[in-house]
């Protein structure tokens, strides 16, 4: 783990809630909406890029204003700031795109309670400068946006039984209710252990711990 | 400053200053979820039942309806709001009858919660086309996996026939009302 020794740039930052640390395919944080929501692309990606815009914010202000904040009351804090941000997506998406927020329907004011961003704003931003939160963030956001998409997409494609529109079968009406949304999970989840047990990576350490001890781990 | 003051100080004021960006944010979204909401209204009278120009809301205790009017000022028919429950929450839809109570002119599914991808399909095109130039008398009924043979039938959604169910006597049961209250 000599990497991590090395002080970590902003590329890495980002890269490793790509890949790595992603928060629903390595970290398994945000199962709810990851479950729930995924029933075609653009309910993923709508709950995604919600979720980012409130990761993002979060974080960066969490950061910003972490040196003030006194360790008892962080996590209420946290959540203070979390809720606000939340907020503003909901009516935001109400005024503006009122049908995509009728597609999400409850699932945006439960952001809230997504672990991730409690996650990211306990385990990562209460510690780092805003610039290093923001890119955590964004690179968390960006993993979530893309699992969320891809869990969608092949839901979708299976479930309605329609490659876009080219090809066309028999829909298989189990990948479009919770039990395909499992079943995609898993079935994901462990392509990717393959492939990177394949491709000869070292196993990544639980993501929650801090850098340090992930080398202590290793 | 004892941990204790700088504790509730720092609470506080994170409180307030949410407390200070929501009310903002509120009174700017407000408006303009109005206007959405009334937008939806509007689209969906105006699709129901063709050939409208204005509508007048009438609302007879948990019943609401829509006198609507052309362009001449004639009665164009009326847009009823249908509301039940589905196979898994609330199905809101709104009806159309034309000026003579003789068939409807349209449906359109508002909200629903149903099954993606099976019952979800009442909200879609295929299925509340059915309800254009549809009978309305006697009571809609719908066949199963058969093409209708009567004016008054509409064929169920396969896979989903407790919504398609749920949609006919919804709206069956509203209507009746709206007959028993005008």
């Amino acid at each position: 783990m000599a990497a991590s020794k090395v002080k970590r740039g902003y590329l890495t930052e980002y890269l490793k809630g790509l890949w790595d640390e992603n928060p629903v395919f390595r970290q398994l944080l945000g199962m709810c909406p990851t479950l729930a929501v995924t029933t075609s692309t653009i309910n993923g990606l709508s709950m995604g890029l919600a979720t980012t815009f409130v990761l993002v914010c979060s974080s960066t202000i969490v950061s910003l204003i972490r040196k003030l904040i006194p360790d008892q009351v962080r996590i209420a804090s946290f959540i203070v700031v979390i809720a606000t941000f939340v907020t503003m997506a909901d009516l935001f998406l109400k005024g503006i795109f009122p049908d995509i927020s009728k597609a999400l329907g409850p699932f945006v004011p439960l952001i809230v309670v997504n672990c991730i961003i409690l996650g990211r704003a306990e385990v990562f931003a209460s510690k780092n400068d805003p610039a290093k939160s923001f890119v955590d963030a964004l690179g968390m956001g960006s993993g979530f946006v893309v699992a969320l998409t891809v869990l969608g997409t092949i839901r979708e494609i299976f479930g309605t039984g329609s490659l876009f529109g080219l090809v066309n079968f028999e829909p298989w009406v189990i990948m479009i209710l919770p039990g395909g949304a499992f079943i995609t999970l898993g079935l994901l989840i462990g392509l990717l252990n393959y492939l990177k047990e394949k491709t000869g990576q070292q196993q990544a350490a639980p993501a929650c711990l801090p850098v340090d001890s992930q080398a202590e781990v290793n | 400053m004892n941990k204790l003051t700088k504790m509730i100080v720092v609470l506080s004021v994170i409180g307030l200053v949410s407390g200070g960006i929501l009310s903002l944010m509120y009174q700017w979204a407000e408006p303009k979820i109005k206007v959405n909401q009334i937008k939806a209204n509007d689209a969906a009278v105006f699709q129901v039942v063709p050939g409208t120009v204005k509508y007048k809301q009438i609302s007879d205790k948990d019943l609401t309806y829509f006198e609507c009017y052309g362009q001449r000022g004639e009665k164009t028919g009326t847009a009823i709001l249908c509301q039940g429950n589905g196979y898994q929450g609330v199905i809101k839809m709104m009806v159309g009858v034309n000026a003579d109570f003789s068939k409807f002119t349209g449906m359109i599914v508002l909200e629903q919660v149903e099954t993606p991808g099976l019952g979800a399909k009442i909200a879609e095109g295929a299925f509340t086309a059915q309800f254009k130039g549809l009978a309305s008398k006697p009571p809609i009924e719908y066949v199963k996996s058969a093409k209708p043979s009567k004016l008054n039938q509409i064929e169920a959604i396969t896979g989903a026939t407790i919504s398609s169910r749920a949609v006919v006597n919804i709206i069956n049961k509203t209507v009746q009302q709206w007959q028993q209250a005008k």
